[in-house]
């Protein structure tokens, strides 16, 4: 039943090779217990009942079978201990790999979201803004999704895999015994396997599709009542609420006869099965039983084989009943691959970087990749000492240049940018214009690095980004996103983020200078309140200026504000607006906007339209505003 | 565990369906025990070299036993998973009921995962038949069958299955439940932790990238999985002692009825062909036990998810209807005089004495900051919640006196988070009235420009939009739920943000339209866009109650 993802999780994850090699060895010690205690158990019963010994000659015989049955106590218990614990080591190892991948630290983050959420779902997001913003947080969406996928492992891992390895070893080992106890009855046993396997096969196939049917069915029924339960706002203002109890008992009536139908049909495979099983141990019996009469056979022998029987089925029907781990495993682990099959943001160019880069790791290539959209992976940091180029330019001197910069989503057909040509004047503030979607994020992403451009150049001060030490040139830029992320922690330590040796008294600087200052003082602990998922709820503003007061305390070269007064209302976004000259002294800054009020302190305006860059004259205002602050 | 109680009680028709599950599930149980231990007789008798013919009866037994452990299997399996579905159902309408009129007064903004918890709970409580109560029925009725089958081979090996099979039908479940729920309690709050640090950090990489702290980010996420795998290792050697003790219990039964039937034979008390028989009975008993373990952790995981959906739907609704309704007249004014709202009674006003009034025909528009309480405000104008000072009348009553169905026909409110249903766009436009013609749903199209893209669909209107809309964008979204709004015969309409996901020019020309249509209605239009609110007649303010 393995699928290709199955095995590819063994083939990857050396904590799941050793956790099998492991479930193997215990898994044979378990086989050799079990028929241990039938030969014992047997030859106790044939002398007690045939020959009438008393308990106490039996008494070494006894023993015997009280230290196997506490011996096969300890190998279940250790069984069981080494599935979890190899279950827990193999699920870190994938959390980890995950964390990593999604963090970029492997230099290798994935590209984009649009082409992960589309993935995921299959839905086109048409007319739904294609910027990185909002395509980011569906990448967020699916990455929780991964995470929670691999604690859906564990029953793969402890449950499914385990109970495979013995049901490889035990019938096997049983077989063989009973084979040297009694030929015939074994034979009739060894027949019904055979038997046994091909429906395992069917309920592996047939049965596979049907049982995946009836889970899709119940997960729509699921979905389709919290679909309801979501929605009660919106059915309560219809005044359609009632009525939809109706429906609820129909839907739940109808998907309870549809379900049975399926179910008549998926147990029937179960029921071939356990009759296997059942006559099986029948016909065994007989067999025996007319071999003593003719006395051709011990009855020790005929009692160790009839109480292999059970054991030889046993693991073969535990495995049936473990598909569900075995599905939802799967399911999971191709989830995980999703992720980490992603094609990564950033890429060296061949020219600079390729003698190192094309010998370094290179992640499994993602078979759906088109060749153009997976690109050599690059690790920034490795890359970086091979290229002997040490200087870092200073974008705050030294213009940014986007050269005939073409972007594409890898994955994802349609260019994002198409021949950009923009230069960001040191020291000035540049604002890019145009409609959510245009691609005004997506250039930013490309002079931040976070991502880069499948063709073109992006360049400061003449030198390609991709040859320059991506930390040292991260750590010369400041950014306000347009949804401000805060993590679990407090405020100041939210501020301090990247500047981790900032002093109590520059954070509160930086909170003032972000006219973040009033209202972190009023809150209950001031700079010591907890924010984030437990956290006090700030608004969208308040988020803002944490972020802004983020960006300022890393006294950036370059700051890049994305949005800043998207989620804001007038007031918000002319606190915002104030701020902002002040900021952009000795800086360079780009300013991605939909607001009139901030383009105003541009010294220079471009439309974004279609992933084109049209220039527009400078507005009038921005030169007074300018004026003023020279 | 009253929670539990209440949840479990079972309509009378069902009960039977119950006993019908134990009872085949119990009889395929015994005739597994009957198929080892006929086969024990089988044998022993056999070597003591009978007639044939009389091993024949034997033999027969054992295959009627054979057969129908299968089939009596199937027919439970079919038998109780009718039964779990039949709950399913039950509970969903019977919860579905007590939760709508909770939604949303009784949930703050943000109570999305509250909701799909509580559906989540309640689907979980149909497993309470299934993994739960029929095995331990089974396994009472499985000791009690087979403690009396030994006792009629043999009094003494009767009394010891019996004291055996109970030890560990009550040991092993309590040590099970016992274990896993301290292995909850430890591990709960790390993994909730890892898993929000995770979360966050994906959310914001980006941002950790720039800030430069993605290393030191994954080292905290390590450390936290260390922890976590630290707290996971020693649960599981806890559970693994418990089951190996388990198997000892097992064990030790196993010797104890061996004894005594050795001895018993050697004294000429019992048959010595019983003795196989005895053996095998103790054997396959312990099947009817095996399940245990996992029914008293799923009942552990019932009675929670009972407690909690317990907690929530037994909560009293804050919008009840007066015992006898007054009517409006329907050609009067929506007001509201010195409204004022907080959550509760410790949490700070959202907003106070608030006036509003908004006549047939008129537009007015309501802005503020985000967070305000604008949409609840929405919510009080229909009457979804209560407000906790002043009042809001239609036609000069107060809505308090007035029928919820009474209010609501007259004032539709288009919420921010509309929900579009997972079914066909012709069903989520008829929500909102069951009758509108065809030609009335194409102008709500036209008028909130959708009509083009339904046409190019290949199933038009029939189309189903996927779950929460998903094969829409947000603006297409909000549109339909726009053109739902539209096609209501309501006199008043409160839109919360129309155009929040639409960009500027197609917001213009929707809301022209919109508000071209609504020539007789009354509508308020709540919004943080200025350009919106100069479409309105009247631009009214409520104002950010927090420091700023």
């Amino acid at each position: 039943m393995p699928a290709p993802v199955d095995r590819r999780l063994l083939r990857e994850s050396r904590a799941a090779r050793t956790h099998l090699t492991l479930v193997g060895a215990l898994a044979l010690a378990s086989a050799a217990l079990i028929v241990a205690q039938a030969v014992l158990l047997a030859c106790i019963i044939d002398r007690a009942a045939l020959r009438h010994a008393s308990a106490a000659a039996l008494e070494g015989k006894l023993l015997a079978l009280g230290a196997v049955l506490l011996a096969r106590a300890a190998v279940g218990g250790g069984f069981e201990l080494s599935a979890q614990l190899g279950a827990s080591r193999a699920m870190s190892e994938l959390r980890g790999r995950l964390a990593r991948r999604l963090l970029g630290a492997d230099g290798a983050a994935p590209a984009g979201g649009p082409a992960i959420a589309g993935a995921a779902t299959g839905g086109p997001a048409t007319g739904g803004p294609g910027s990185a913003g909002p395509a980011a947080i569906r990448t967020g969406e699916l990455a929780a999704a991964a995470v929670q996928g691999v604690d859906g492992l564990r029953a793969y891992f402890a449950g499914y895999l385990p109970q495979l390895v013995l049901a490889a070893v035990v019938p096997a080992a049983v077989l063989a015994w009973a084979a040297a106890a009694d030929p015939i009855a074994a034979g009739l046993l060894a027949l019904t396997v055979p038997i046994l396997i091909v429906f395992m096969v069917l309920i592996g196939k047939g049965a596979r599709a049907q049982t995946q049917r009836r889970w899709q069915a119940l997960s729509l029924l699921s979905s389709h009542f919290l679909d309801v339960v979501r929605g009660l706002p919106t059915l309560r203002a219809h005044r359609r609420e009632r009525a939809q109890a109706g429906m609820l008992a129909e839907v739940g009536e109808r998907y309870r006869s549809e379900t049975m139908a399926t179910l008549r049909v998926a147990f029937l495979s179960a029921l071939v099965l356990e009759l296997c099983a059942m006559v099986g141990t029948a016909l065994a019996a007989a067999t025996i039983g007319v071999q003593l009469v003719d006395g051709a056979l011990s009855l020790t022998a005929g009692l160790t084989v009839l109480l292999l029987a059970p054991e030889l089925y046993g693991p073969l029907r535990q495995i049936g009943q473990q598909f569900h781990a075995a599905a939802d495993g799967t399911a999971a682990a191709a989830r995980i691959y999703a992720v980490l099959d992603q094609p990564p943001a950033l890429q060296a160019p061949a020219s600079v970087a390729a003698p190192r880069l094309a010998t370094s790791r290179v992640a499994a290539p993602p078979r759906a990749a088109p060749p153009r959209a997976a690109p050599r992976v690059a690790s920034p940091r490795r890359a970086a000492p091979g290229l002997g180029t040490p200087r870092v330019p200073d974008p705050a001197r030294e213009p940014v240049r986007l050269r005939a910069v073409d972007y594409e989503y890898p994955l994802r057909p349609g260019r994002v940018l198409e021949r950009i040509d923009l230069e960001l004047a040191a020291g000035e503030i540049t604002a890019l214009v145009g409609r959510s979607g245009a691609g005004k994020s997506t250039i930013a992403r490309l002079i931040m690095r976070l991502a880069d451009p499948s063709a073109g150049e992006v360049s400061c001060g003449g030198a390609d980004l991709r040859a320059i030490d991506v930390e040292r040139w991260r750590a010369q830029i400041a950014w306000v996103p347009q949804r401000p992320q805060l993590f679990a922690g407090t405020v100041a330590e939210n501020i301090r983020l990247g500047a981790g040796d900032a002093d109590a008294e520059r954070v509160r600087e930086a909170a003032r200078a972000a006219g973040a200052l009033a209202f972190i003082e009023g809150l209950a602990q001031g700079f010591d309140t907890p924010v984030g998922e437990d956290g006090v709820r700030l608004s969208a503003g308040q988020r803002q200026r944490i972020a802004l007061a983020r960006a300022i305390l890393r006294d950036a070269r370059l700051l890049v504000f994305d949005e800043p007064t998207a989620h804001l209302d007038e007031t918000g976004a002319a606190r915002i607006a104030e701020l902002l000259p002040a900021l952009a002294a000795g800086r360079t800054v780009l300013l991605i906007v939909h607001h009139p009020q901030l383009a105003e302190h541009a010294h220079r305006l471009v439309r974004i339209e279609h992933g084109r860059a049209l220039e527009t004259p400078t507005p009038a205002p921005a030169t007074r505003a300018m004026a003023v602050l020279a | 565990m009253r929670a539990l109680l209440e949840v479990g009680r079972l309509p009378r028709g069902e009960r039977r369906r119950l006993a019908l599950a134990v009872a085949l599930s119990a009889g395929a149980t015994a005739a597994a025990i009957g198929l080892l231990a006929s086969s024990g007789y089988l044998i022993s008798r056999a070597a003591q070299r009978p007639e044939i013919l009389e091993l024949m009866v034997v033999i027969v037994g054992v295959r009627a036993f054979g057969l129908s452990r299968a089939t009596l299997r199937y027919a439970e399996r079919l038998c109780s998973h009718d039964l779990a579905l039949r709950q399913l159902a039950r509970l969903r309408v019977r919860f579905y009921e007590r939760l709508w009129p909770l939604v949303p007064g009784q949930l703050r903004r943000g109570g999305g995962d509250l909701l799909a918890r509580f559906v989540g709970d309640v689907d979980a409580l149909s497993d309470l038949y299934l993994r739960a109560l029929i095995p331990a029925l089974v396994a009472a009725a499985v000791i009690a069958g087979a403690s009396f089958a030994a006792w009629l081979m043999l009094p003494l090996a009767g009394v010891a299955v019996l004291a055996s099979l109970t030890l560990a039908a009550l040991t092993l479940p309590w040590l099970s439940a016992t274990l896993a729920a301290r292995a909850d309690r430890r591990q709960a709050r790390v993994r909730a932790r890892l898993t929000g640090e995770l979360v966050e950090s994906i959310d914001g990489a980006d941002e950790l990238r720039m800030l430069g702290c993605t290393h030191a980010r994954i080292r905290a996420l390590a450390d936290s999985d260390a922890e976590l795998s630290r707290l996971a290792r020693v649960d599981a050697l806890v559970a693994a002692l418990a089951s190996t003790l388990g198997s000892v219990l097992t064990g030790v039964g196993l010797l104890v009825v061996l004894v005594v039937g050795i001895a018993a034979v050697h004294a000429g008390v019992l048959a010595g062909v019983l003795l196989a028989a005895l053996a095998f009975l103790v054997l396959g008993a312990y099947e009817a036990i095996a399940p245990l373990p996992a029914a008293a952790r799923s009942l552990r995981t019932c009675a929670a998810s009972a407690a909690r959906v317990h907690e929530i739907s037994s909560c009293e609704p804050p919008v009840v209807d007066p015992p006898a309704p007054a009517r409006p007249s329907g050609a009067g004014e929506l007001r509201a005089r010195h409204l004022g709202f907080r959550y509760g009674p410790e949490e700070p006003w959202l907003f106070d004495d608030f006036e509003l009034s908004l006549a047939a025909g008129e537009r007015v528009a309501l802005v503020g900051p985000s967070g305000v309480g604008k949409s609840t405000l929405g919510e009080l104008l229909v009457r979804l919640r209560e407000a906790q000072r002043g009042q809001v009348t239609l036609d000069g009553i107060d809505v308090r006196e007035l029928a919820q169905e009474d209010v609501r026909r007259a004032v539709l409110l288009c919420g921010q988070d509309a929900r579009v249903f997972n079914t066909t766009i012709r069903e989520n436009l008829l929500l909102a009235r069951r009758d509108a013609g065809e030609g009335e749903v194409e102008r709500a199209l036209q008028c909130v420009e959708l009509d083009g893209w339904v046409r190019g669909l290949p199933d038009g209107l029939e189309t189903i939009v996927g779950a929460d809309g998903e094969l829409m964008s947000g603006g297409q979204r909000q549109r339909l739920a726009l053109a739902r709004a539209l096609l209501a015969d309501a006199r008043f309409l409160v839109l919360d943000e129309p155009t929040a996901h639409l960009d500027a020019p197609l917001a213009r020309r929707v809301m022209d339209r919109l508000l071209g249509a609504c020539a007789h209605r009354g509508v308020l239009v709540i919004t943080h866009d200025s350009s919106l609110a100069a479409r309105c007649s009247r631009t009214l303010r409520l104002v950010e109650n927090v420091i700023e």
